[in-house]
């Protein structure tokens, strides 16, 4: 069995009195790409945001490679900068050309030379397809452009884990297919991916375990086959049929 | 007293007649505006760091003087200082009046700088901490270089607003331009002319910012296209 790279126990969290996360257990191996579906409000993205600490938990433990991390023991900006994190709105720096936005951590968190991030970053670029855009600034790109752009810069802290909080969600249709690629690319390589996604023909074909969540528990999991195809659970029908 | 419009041709005469002592009292105007935008500058960045951060006794401070500043007129800011520092030690009049201004515009800049970093949207500070960055080092790469620029055309504003407010000091007998206007416009018994007179140098120096704030704002719409 490949190593536990992110195992979480009891997580509970809330906001205010609107418990979103109610006792979550999950355990994601290394290479496994995870596809996190339901509805809106089911919790997925906090589960998400959780993970990096971007969201604070009530209670439960997030043990990140065999680490459990808490706020008290741990810098939590080193645990991060092993997860990358990929955002709905990409969050590219808009102040700074394409280049700058990658090699702005591993120059400032890092400390790695500039000469050597500009090299990795444009390896990156190429990677995604965007080498040509270097010296361009976000407002210049695509959505889809943006994204790519996003993933390149969160693969330049060379992280173990990449989180990807509904990629997809904000782009326009025909730029779908180009940030999933790159996606695909990266899962073939064999990142750990965990994903909130609605792309479920991608999670289909990509994902090694789906995680379908419904009022904050995870209410089933499994093989894309047996969550897809075969679901024990009447929301999870309920769900997919409303899907397609 | 009776004011009566001037001729236009005695306007004129005068206007190019003063010239001189007109433009000394323009390099006061400015050199107090701009130094007491300045020292504002920085109380101001001070004042929205405190008011952001989560210290909330620092918060309630920074609170305090800007309530302080807006609830009271600036005249009696700057007679309560001028006449209080010049109690505790000596200070030159134009020290006195600049820190006064400075008091004055430090607080609605603060104002400022805190609604621009605020409006930075969330996602911006969060990408940064994904990445690993402290939330010192975020501010400073991500946020502050972004809130600046916003915080140009509203600076730009201040100044105008500053560079007309510093005509208060004439109450502290600075030779800037009000001061010389209304004292060559009593000794003379021709007060409106020299109204006019310092209205038309006032336009003058707020056509400055207003031109570059012009610019400035077409060069930032068409950097955000």
């Amino acid at each position: 069995m490949a190593r536990e790279m992110i195992k979480i126990e009891k997580l509970n969290k809330s906001f205010g009195d609107l418990q979103v996360l109610k006792n979550i257990d999950m355990t994601i191996h290394e290479s496994d790409v995870v596809c996190l579906v339901g509805s809106s409000g089911s919790g997925k993205s906090t589960l998400l945001r959780c993970i990096n600490y971007l969201e604070k938990k009530n209670s439960g433990k997030i043990i990140i490679e065999g680490e459990q991390i808490e706020t008290s023991t741990h810098n939590i900006n080193e645990v991060r900068q092993k997860i990358g994190m990929v955002f709905q709105h990409f969050n590219l720096f808009p102040h700074m050309t394409v280049l700058e936005n990658v090699i702005e951590a591993p120059v400032h968190v890092k400390k790695v030379s500039k000469d050597t991030a500009k090299k990795e970053a444009m390896a990156l670029l190429r990677k995604v397809g965007l080498e040509d855009k270097a010296d361009v600034y976000p407002s210049k790109l695509s959505g889809g452009q943006k994204q790519r752009v996003a993933i390149a810069r969160a693969l330049a802290m060379k992280p173990d884990i990449m989180l990807f909080d509904e990629p997809t969600s904000a782009l326009d249709p025909e730029l779908v297919g180009e940030v999933l690629l790159t996606m695909k690319e990266l899962a073939e390589e064999g990142m750990t991916m965990i994903i909130v996604t609605h792309e479920m023909s991608f999670a289909r074909e990509v994902a090694d375990w789906i995680f379908f969540m419904h009022e904050g528990n995870i209410l089933e999991r499994g093989t894309p086959e047996q969550i897809f195809d075969n679901p024990k659970e009447e929301r999870t029908r309920e769900f997919f049929s409303s899907q397609f | 007293m009776l004011f009566r419009l001037p001729s236009f041709s005695h306007f004129f005469n005068t206007l190019i007649d003063t010239r001189g002592v007109f433009f000394d009292a323009m390099i006061l105007t400015l050199q107090l505006t701009i130094v007491s935008i300045l020292i504002g500058i920085i109380i101001g960045l001070v004042v929205a760091l405190l008011k952001i951060s989560r210290i909330k006794i620092l918060g309630y401070l920074s609170d305090a003087y800007i309530y302080l500043v807006r609830g009271t007129p600036l005249i009696v800011q700057i007679f309560i200082l001028y006449f209080g520092f010049s109690g505790i030690f000596l200070i030159p009049d134009f020290w006195a009046a600049s820190l006064a201004l400075a008091f004055h515009n430090g607080a609605y800049i603060a104002e400022i700088f805190r609604g621009t970093i605020q409006s930075i949207d969330r996602g911006q500070m969060e990408a940064g901490r994904s990445l690993g960055m402290t939330r010192g080092l975020a501010m400073r790469r991500i946020i502050f270089p972004q809130a600046l620029r916003r915080a140009l055309p509203p600076l730009g504003n201040q100044f105008i607003i500053g560079l007309k407010d510093s005509s208060l000091a004439a109450f502290i007998s600075l030779n800037e331009l009000f001061n010389v206007a209304t004292t060559l416009g009593s000794n003379n018994f021709d007060e409106m002319n020299y109204l006019l007179i310092v209205a038309v140098y006032y336009l003058i120096l707020v056509a400055i910012p207003t031109l570059g704030l012009r610019a400035l704002e077409k060069k930032m719409s068409i950097s955000d296209q």
